[in-house]
């Protein structure tokens, strides 16, 4: 009995030696969007060697880092969607939108010999629409002369999870189709008019590959890890365009508003790739919440300014688009622009 | 004897003078010991009665915008908000109870041969492991296992018949939902088919029946009700699972038309849209989705026990 109370009482000793110790420590937390999460780790573990500042960030999906951020359980969000409205309106405080890294979205598809396809904006739609039925359609055929494809029937394939990834997607669609957006719309879910629902990237991939004849929109990232292939698209301008990280960052060369809460799809860009988006971290502008202190505004500031400059040079040997020069002034203003107690904390 | 029951009154005298003098120690009254079993009993209704109340409070706003068409409606358009939930009330029922169908072919079978044919031996210990690992597969598994062994099959055969060569779809979460609640209803059944009195048995036996005979009019009906609850359990399982089916139904959100059409069940679609689910009528539907899952499965078990209780032999 006796030892076990001594056991016992070395053991709380113990616990809360570990706990003042990990409490010196600066932590910041933040939650969100699966999207960049490989490179938000990456950036993360190199920025906690350098600063002793460790970031827990939890890949909940954006929606989810949204709420926590309206809740405030957390220091900072991430997102590949713009916030809406309504939640704009349910933070009760200015939210800034910082851009990390741009990503695009590909169509995949299973073609037996693997051929490389064409599509138009147009046709795109019309597919994902269940209107073209067959590969054979002469609508695909015209922008495709000189390759073989079958008469096979297209087996639509698309997310069954809400994802940024179909936000991108069906933002794209709506641009370039008034029929989409007037019977489908824009979400992280849609009410599909046609097709197989997979669950997360490798669940699309994992039906495109095993379905002959399918078609559906994966991550650039996945794709290129995956050696899945792609289609060209065209773009606004009428070019027709590879998906890559070089397109993909040429997207964003367009005339970006300040707060940056800005779609890159169907981008006036001549060379820009034209399913792209930024992905972006929230905070809010006053940083002078409950109970935060100055100094954990100040580390939750200095990290965002290292990953929209120093981190950015990890994000194209992980298949990320990084920040074009316009972009990265932006973002660089709008970090400027984060208060604590109304003062400016960056100069 | 006299002597045995000496050492113990010892004790629990000494245990009782402990308790006046206050003295620091782990003696548990008889009351106190009744007290925490009561408790713990309680605790399981409170939890499930929690349950039932946080669902409810949290679907009170998706009830309240679009009351009974959440039931009726067939489109689930999240971007729109009309939440209908009856493609996946059907999804569910028509997986659930065709997977008991196939499962019953397999598991009554197994739980005659552990229980009456094959009651002991290496043999019999073997396949009752087997059947027990089967029970601990994470369903994670079973869902890859579906994707690349069931999927190519299918889509042969649909490919042979003509209909579009999906492989996923109702079929496939049937088939494997039977592979993965064989394990509850075999073992439960091999239990009370074991039950069965010897003498009973060796009764029917002795006036020249054969063992087909005995399973046929002794076993089966005395074991009926205890059969029964194990497929009711097992029924429960194959409601709620989740993570095998959303990869093999194929996650379509529209009525079914033949077991060979994608569809999509309350679980898979709870599991699949909830991260990402922003606006308040959007995250209550799926909330009251979890609560008519919840409902469902209650009335089939209270269903059951009524089934079980008329069945019984007493």
């Amino acid at each position: 009995m006796k030892r076990s109370i001594v056991c016992l009482a070395v053991g709380v000793l113990l616990l809360s030696a570990v706990g003042t110790g990990m409490a010196k420590e600066q932590e910041l937390i933040g939650a969100g969007a699966t999207f960049p999460y490989p490179l938000y780790s990456k950036m993360f573990d190199v920025y906690s060697k350098e600063y002793g500042v460790k970031v827990n960030y939890q890949a909940i999906g954006s929606g989810g880092g949204i709420r926590q951020l309206i809740n405030k359980t957390v220091d900072f969000g991430g997102s590949d969607a713009v916030m809406s409205d309504e939640d704009l309106k349910a933070a009760q405080a200015p939210v800034l939108h910082i851009p990390t890294v741009a990503g695009a979205v590909v169509v995949t598809y299973n073609l037996s010999g693997g051929p490389e396809i064409k599509l138009t904006p147009d046709v795109i739609a019309d597919i994902f629409l269940g209107k073209i039925k067959k590969w054979s359609d002469p609508r695909i055929l015209s922008t495709n002369t000189g390759t073989k494809l079958p008469d096979m029937a297209i087996t639509v394939v698309h997310r069954s999870d809400g994802s940024g990834t179909t936000n991108i997607f069906a933002d794209y669609l709506s641009k370039v189709s008034a029929e989409w957006k007037e019977k489908v719309g824009t979400g992280t879910s849609l009410n599909w008019p046609t097709g197989l629902g997979g669950k997360g990237n490798p669940g699309v991939a994992g039906l495109v590959q095993q379905t002959p004849g399918s078609v559906g929109y994966v991550e650039l990232i996945y794709a290129l890890q995956n050696k899945m292939p792609y289609a060209d698209l065209k773009n606004k301008k009428g070019n027709w365009i590879k998906p890559s990280i070089t397109s993909t960052s040429k997207a964003a060369n367009i005339a970006l508003p300040d707060n940056m809460m800005v779609s890159l799809t169907d981008s006036e860009a001549a060379d820009g790739y034209p399913i792209a988006g930024f992905t972006w971290i929230l905070l809010y502008k006053e940083q002078k919440y409950g109970d935060r202190t100055e100094d954990k505004a100040n580390e939750v500031v200095k990290l965002v300014w290292w990953m929209t400059h120093q981190g950015q040079k990890y994000a194209e040997p992980m298949e990320y688009a990084p920040l074009s020069k316009a972009a990265m002034e932006k973002a660089e203003k709008l970090i400027k622009s984060v208060t604590y107690g109304g003062k400016p904390m960056m100069k | 004897m006299l002597e045995s029951a000496g050492q113990m009154i010892e004790p629990l005298e000494r245990a009782q003078a402990e308790s006046v003098h206050h003295r620091p120690g782990f003696t548990l009254s008889e009351g106190a010991f009744r007290k925490i079993l009561y408790l713990a009993g309680i605790s399981v209704l409170v939890l499930l009665i929690a349950i039932f109340f946080s669902l409810l409070l949290a679907s009170m706003p998706s009830m309240k915008a679009l009351g009974i068409r959440f039931l009726t409606g067939r489109t689930w358009d999240p971007v729109t908000s009309h939440f209908g939930a009856l493609p996946f009330l059907v999804g569910t029922l028509v997986t659930s109870f065709l997977a008991l169908c196939i499962s019953i072919l397999f598991s009554l079978p197994i739980s005659i041969f552990l229980g009456y044919y094959h009651r002991e031996g290496k043999a019999s210990s073997f396949v009752k492991t087997v059947i027990e690992l089967l029970a601990g597969v994470p369903s994670v598994i079973y869902g890859f296992w579906g994707l690349f062994f069931f999927i190519p099959i299918i889509r042969f055969v649909e490919t042979e018949l003509g209909v579009a060569p999906y492989g996923v779809g109702i079929l496939a979460s049937s088939l494997i939902l039977a592979v993965m609640i064989i394990p509850y209803s075999a073992s439960l059944g091999r239990e009370v088919i074991n039950l069965v009195p010897n003498d009973l048995k060796e009764a029917a036996l002795s006036l020249g029946a054969t063992r087909f005979e005995v399973i046929r009019k002794v076993i089966l009906p005395y074991a009926r009700s205890g059969i029964f609850a194990g497929i009711l359990l097992s029924l429960g399982r194959a409601l709620g699972e989740t993570m095998a089916v959303t990869m093999l139904i194929g996650n379509s959100n529209f009525l079914p038309t033949s077991i060979f059409s994608p569809a999509n069940t309350m679980a898979s679609v709870i599991a699949n849209e909830f991260t990402e689910a922003t606006g308040a009528i959007y995250l209550s539907s799926l909330i009251q989705l979890a609560l008519l899952l919840f409902v469902v499965t209650t009335v089939i078990n209270i269903i059951g026990k009524i089934i079980i209780s008329r069945t019984s032999v007493t």
